[in-house]
């Protein structure tokens, strides 16, 4: 499914108060392209991918989807606070989706299972969420939005709190996932390297109000894996990419009055 | 071994410790320091127990203040639950009712006794209203707030998964809540505890207040003392078994995983 953003405008607060938060933000993303978005913390990337999946209304500007839809909803979001629910067990978690699709209990065990399996928590499916590890919950949150088949996948920093060792790991496990089912994603990340690891193309955004400051290419051949952070290739578009985002971080810096974090 | 004692001596301490203040009384008392007239030993209150005990005259009150506070309990706990959940989840309902709580919520229960018995008479329904009506505003309150209270990104879930409203209650919202139910329940069961005393002093020939009240005004020392450690008991017990139930419904809260979140 084919997602075109067009001059996207947020505005918060009212009268005296009221500021833009995201500013003219248009862009288009092809079906199953991966756009990872990167700009400084407070710039408004939660607030764009909030209005994507339509849990928030724009000021400004429209939101398109086009193309051929499969069976699944349109967009599946893995959220920043992953918001996975203590009460429910983790299968439960992961078959939420499918549960409120209503798919009959037994289906949508087998299908979670299955997920389950390929973020290597099968062994915990009738665990509670409070008993794992802050990495296992954020993997709960990418299985259950993955078994619902979404034509998009919305991703807000999900690998954003992971120490370093389980955050590679899940981005080479994500990369796969990916690999193996084409779906479009848009993945936010504060993570240069990160970026450079998963997307076709990067979205870097100014320091709030947050507009497109460019997208850059990767162009990076695939499959890619974290060994090659040390190719030439990567260090000079990870060196392009710190160029356009540097002036961006600074300038969250100075305006940063404590608010801006998250 | 180390299981062992860290399992028994959560149990064995306090137990100590109240043993402990029994056996100084029955010495302060034994060794006359203690006016008999106001602090008969303990082991003569017990040997009154056990005369009572044998007679049937415990099983009797007991059952009769009970059945009032149970009654009580489920009359007003059931539509504070409810009401409350509602006004924690929609903003017109909380705006409607939210006055009429706060102008009766602070009436102490006990002043509107004599109205109750007025309207429903001195029998047993104007006590079991006294309690519920007790029990009401204290589980409604708590219930608002555990709505309140849920984070946010537990309904960016649910709507994102596409949850109907009746899914969003029973699957996000009333289980999110269930923690602060308990403890509108917890505070509810000590207030039903006092209430059903405080009718049974005015108006009540059985019952754990209506032995106490009579135990003063026979001036029958070790009788009032029966009753207000029959009180006693009753408290520490309702501690002790929703504490259990309580772990065993919401794992999760309170838990280190989970403590930010709440
Ligand atoms: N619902 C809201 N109401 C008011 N302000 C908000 C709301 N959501 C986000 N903001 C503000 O918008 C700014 C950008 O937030 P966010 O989109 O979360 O940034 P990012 O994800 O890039 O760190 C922040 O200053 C935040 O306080
Ligand atoms: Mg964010």
């Amino acid at each position: 499914m084919k997602l075109e953003c067009r001059h996207l405008t947020k505005n918060f607060g009212e009268g005296e108060k009221e500021t833009r938060i995201i500013s003219d933000v248009s862009f288009e993303i092809k079906e199953g392209e991966f756009l990872c978005i990167l700009g400084p913390s407070g710039c408004g990337k939660t607030t764009l991918l909030r209005i994507i999946a339509g849990l928030m209304e724009p000021t400004f500007g429209e939101v398109i989807f086009s193309g051929n839809k499969n069976s699944g909803p349109i967009n599946s979001m893995v959220f920043q606070e992953h918001g996975v629910f203590p009460w429910m067990n983790v299968i439960d978690n992961v078959a939420f989706g499918l549960e409120m699709q209503g798919v009959p209990r037994k289906e949508r065990y087998t299908q979670s299972l299955d997920f389950l399996k390929r973020v290597g928590l099968s062994k915990y499916a009738f665990r509670n969420p409070h008993e794992l590890s802050v990495g296992m919950r954020q993997r709960i949150a990418i299985a259950r939005a993955f078994v619902t088949n979404p034509a998009i996948l919305l991703m807000d920093e999900p690998f954003g709190s992971l120490d370093a060792q389980t955050r590679l790991i899940l981005q080479e496990e994500l990369l796969k996932i990916w690999s193996e089912h084409k779906k479009t994603v848009i993945f936010v990340t504060h993570d240069i390297d990160e970026a450079i690891l998963l997307g076709d193309r990067l979205l870097v955004m100014t320091s709030v109000p947050g507009r497109i400051k460019e997208i850059i290419a990767i162009g990076i051949d695939r499959p890619r894996d974290s060994r090659m952070e040390s190719t030439p290739e990567f260090i000079n578009m990870r060196l392009r990419i710190w160029n356009s985002i540097r002036s961006e971080v600074e300038k969250a810096m100075q305006e940063d009055t404590g608010d801006a974090e998250n | 071994m180390t299981l062992r004692t860290d399992r028994v001596y959560p149990l064995v301490l306090p137990l100590l410790s109240l043993m402990g203040l029994l056996l100084l009384w029955e010495l302060c008392g034994r060794l006359g320091l203690l006016n008999p007239l106001f602090f008969p030993v303990p082991s003569l209150i017990l040997l009154r127990f056990i005369a009572m005990l044998a007679d049937g005259e415990i099983q009797a009150n007991l059952t009769i203040t009970l059945f009032r506070l149970f009654t009580g309990f489920l009359l007003g706990t059931i539509p504070g639950i409810l009401i409350g959940l509602l006004m924690g989840a929609s903003e017109k309902i909380r705006l409607l009712l939210d006055p009429i709580v706060a102008a009766t919520y602070p009436i102490p229960k006990l002043a509107i006794f004599p109205l109750l018995m007025i309207i429903f008479g001195i029998g047993e329904f104007s006590k079991i209203m006294a309690i519920a009506i007790g029990c009401f505003f204290i589980v409604l309150i708590n219930a608002m707030a555990g709505v309140k209270n849920i984070n946010k990104v537990y309904f960016d879930v649910a709507k994102n998964y596409g949850a109907s409203k009746g899914q969003l209650f029973t699957r996000v919202i009333l289980p999110a809540s269930l923690p602060m139910i308990f403890t509108g329940i917890r505070l509810a069961l000590g207030m039903s505890l006092i209430v059903v005393v405080g009718v049974e002093f005015v108006s009540a020939n059985y019952g754990i207040g209506a032995i106490i009240w009579n135990g003063w005004e026979t001036f029958e020392i070790e009788k009032l003392y029966v009753g207000i450690f029959l009180c006693a008991i009753l408290g520490i017990l309702f501690t002790v078994v929703l504490k259990r139930v309580e772990m065993r419904i919401t794992p999760w809260f309170g838990h280190l995983a989970y403590r930010d979140q709440e």
